[in-house]
């Protein structure tokens, strides 16, 4: 494994370097809370931060995409003919990420690249992004990631490992990818591997000491689906719910989205948004029947989905990495942390707990 | 606030175990630093979780709606002015509730506390006059008047409206409020400015409705913006979209909004989204004189006809 000494004097020249090859995207502190952006030339990431507001993942999977535009003017002969929306899908470098956000590409990637579909709008921003993390330091009280298979010096779906020692990063090389990145910005301080890789791991172990949060997991998988779907404590999680979008707008790992199209006098778009499984109109048929007419049905599935359907599906754990963005952010304060724990503890205790 | 609490669980066991009610509505201890959960207890045995403390800013009207059970529902002075409203508007019946009064001192603004550092804050708690801040390597005592919500500290309406029991002893009201100095600065605007203001304002929303969804008023079984036949609002986050939809919603609510600060409380990204509903209250009260939510023996002015109601707008 390859370690580069990044002086923090030199974080700046390198990153000016960087634009000649990549669009860049970092964390930025706006107004009052940090969130990604492009950034211009010249302005840097702020790396001084907990974590952002919102999950990266509008970077590859932007809230609105227009995917087609027509005309409808008859008089235009390609009129009613969808034709492709050219999109810049030139290298970008996605700087200063949290290894839990990381996680959640690969995470997301399940759903939009299978050997059935392969969705070319967030495979092609994917394919051209690259990912450099930052490795966490000071993990928020919300934190669950290390019992989310996941962690804060977390490795996978990053190209890339920033660890801020102070007056310079320690950048551990994961990809050829990653090794392309440092060459482009000019950073040739090769580290000593041994000295590195023990300073990475005694930071590894104070962060992960730090993380103070913790779900169960361990019997999801054993229970049966029907007996948690039928189970009595739902109307109790959901009561609280106002079925805003919130926690599945705030997640890096909801992917689900909805196609729409807009119309202005004789030119449409089409485009897909972000969609919710919190929002009634998710479920609702052309017919007017709806399959998820309650608040409960609801919540259940958002928290079956994430914690029991995709446990089965793909066997490799949750579909959470554990950021505690939702339990921030929810306005009324329903805590994936408590729902994951009622579910894996159903039936194995006499009493729910409360 | 403990004494809130013990009074809150006192009256909430005994309606449950009187069987006046078959749950009561109240909050929980939340899981994270400044945010308590909606709840409801059933039984004697559940009243233990009820709490009470500057962090209920969420509206409990909200979870009346349509509700066919016997309700016991703690109300600060906002719930109850949306009580009155869900009443008149025939979304719960007054035989069926019980209403527990807290005459309410202010909620707390979360944002504004957590702005106000910059580590992480781990643990907040008050007393009658201060809130105490705590967090890795710091610890403050913070004046509770000066990070209440925006809404509390204007507030002219702190003692339930409509109340069966009380939780405290009613409190004097504040006087000589100026509550629309923030409304007039915007009114004073040029167009244009005006414009930009609201641009700049709702720049940062992602549409997830929790304004709309934590607001006791917006209980349509399908909401404008969720209409897809005809299809009134586009659903992307292009900026008209965005604005059609907080100034229908804002006057959807006229004549109904108490202030109650819901909305801005449940945003996610900070929005201050009372300013649209709060220049509406103010039209409502200089045009007829209205405030929401105080009597059950009203109906709100848009929703019915005077013959002395003003009519300059008509030229």
């Amino acid at each position: 494994m390859k370690y580069i000494n990044i002086d923090k004097k030199s974080w700046a020249s390198g990153l000016e370097n960087l634009y000649e090859n990549y669009r860049l995207f970092g964390p930025v502190k706006n107004n009052k809370h940090h969130v990604f952006k492009e950034l211009s030339k010249g302005e840097l990431p702020d790396l001084n931060y907990l974590n952002t507001l919102l999950s990266p993942k509008s970077i590859v999977f932007p809230q609105s995409e227009t995917m087609f535009e027509y005309s409808l003017d008859e008089s235009k002969e390609d009129h009613h003919i969808l034709k492709e929306i050219n999109k810049d899908y030139s290298p970008r470098a996605l700087i200063g990420i949290r290894p839990c956000d990381a996680a959640s590409f690969l995470l997301v990637k399940r759903n939009f690249d299978t050997p059935e579909y392969k969705d070319p709008y967030w495979l092609s921003a994917y394919e051209a992004t690259i990912f450099i993390g930052l490795a966490c330091s000071s993990p928020c009280s919300t934190c669950f990631c290390t019992s989310a298979g996941c962690g804060p010096f977390h490795e996978d779906g990053l190209d890339l490992l920033l660890v801020d020692e102070g007056k310079n990063f320690i950048a551990k090389i994961l990809t050829p990818r990653g090794e392309n990145f440092i060459k482009s910005a000019g950073w040739e301080t090769e580290a000593d591997p041994t000295a590195a890789e023990k300073i990475i791991k005694d930071m590894k172990i104070k962060a992960e000491e730090k993380i103070a949060s913790f779900v169960s997991t361990d019997q999801l998988k054993n229970k049966s689906t029907t007996r948690l779907y039928d189970a009595p404590f739902w109307e109790e999680i959901a009561f609280a719910c106002i079925n805003c979008g919130t926690c599945t707008y705030a997640c890096p790992t909801c992917w689900c989205f909805d196609i729409q199209d807009e119309v202005s006098k004789s030119s449409g778009l089409r485009m897909r948004n972000w969609d919710s499984c919190m929002f009634p109109l998710f479920t609702l048929h052309g017919t007017g029947y709806n399959p998820r007419n309650t608040k409960v049905q609801r919540v259940r599935q958002r928290f079956m989905h994430k914690l029991k359907y995709y446990v089965d599906k793909y066997s490799d754990g949750i579909q959470c990495v554990g950021c505690g963005r939702c339990i921030r952010l929810c306005p009324v304060n329903i805590d994936i942390r408590r729902v994951c724990d009622i579910m894996n503890n159903y039936g194995s205790r006499s009493r729910l707990e409360t | 606030m403990s004494d809130y609490t013990a009074k809150i669980k006192e009256i909430s066991a005994r309606l449950l175990k009187e069987e006046k009610v078959e749950m009561v509505i109240g909050f929980r201890k939340g899981t994270v630093p400044m945010m308590n959960e909606p709840c409801f207890v059933k039984t004697p045995e559940d009243i233990k979780k009820l709490v009470w403390d500057s962090n209920c800013g969420i509206n409990l009207a909200n979870y009346l709606t349509g509700r066919k059970e016997k309700i016991g529902i703690i109300a600060k002075g906002c719930d109850s002015r949306n009580i009155v409203t869900h009443i008149i508007e025939n979304k719960i019946k007054r035989e069926q509730l019980l209403i527990i009064g807290v005459p309410c001192k202010g909620m707390i603004d979360k944002n504004k506390i957590i702005s106000m550092f910059e580590n992480e804050i781990n643990e907040v708690s008050e007393n009658e006059e201060n809130i105490i801040v705590k967090g890795e390597g710091f610890e403050k005592t913070l004046n509770k008047n000066d990070v209440l919500q925006e809404n509390c500290k204007i507030c002219i309406h702190r003692n339930p409206a409509i109340y069966d029991e009380l939780a405290a002893d009613l409190l004097d009201e504040q006087k000589d409020i100026d509550r629309y100095e923030d409304v007039r600065k915007i009114e004073a605007m040029a167009p244009e400015d005006k414009w930009k203001y609201f641009e700049d304002l709702l720049s940062p929303c992602i549409r997830c409705y929790a304004c709309r969804n934590a607001c006791p008023l917006c209980y349509c079984p399908t909401c404008f913006v969720d209409e897809s036949k005809p299809q009134w609002v586009g659903k992307s986050i292009d900026p008209t979209d965005t604005r059609t939809f907080h100034f229908l919603r804002a006057y959807h609510c006229a004549g109904r909004c108490t202030d109650c600060g819901a909305c801005e409380r449940a945003c996610p990204m900070g929005i201050k989204v009372r300013i649209f509903t709060k220049k509406l209250e103010k039209d409502c009260l200089e045009l007829y004189g209205w405030e929401a939510g105080l009597s059950l023996d009203e109906r709100p002015p848009l929703d019915t006809y005077r013959p002395d109601d003003p009519e300059d707008f008509i030229k």
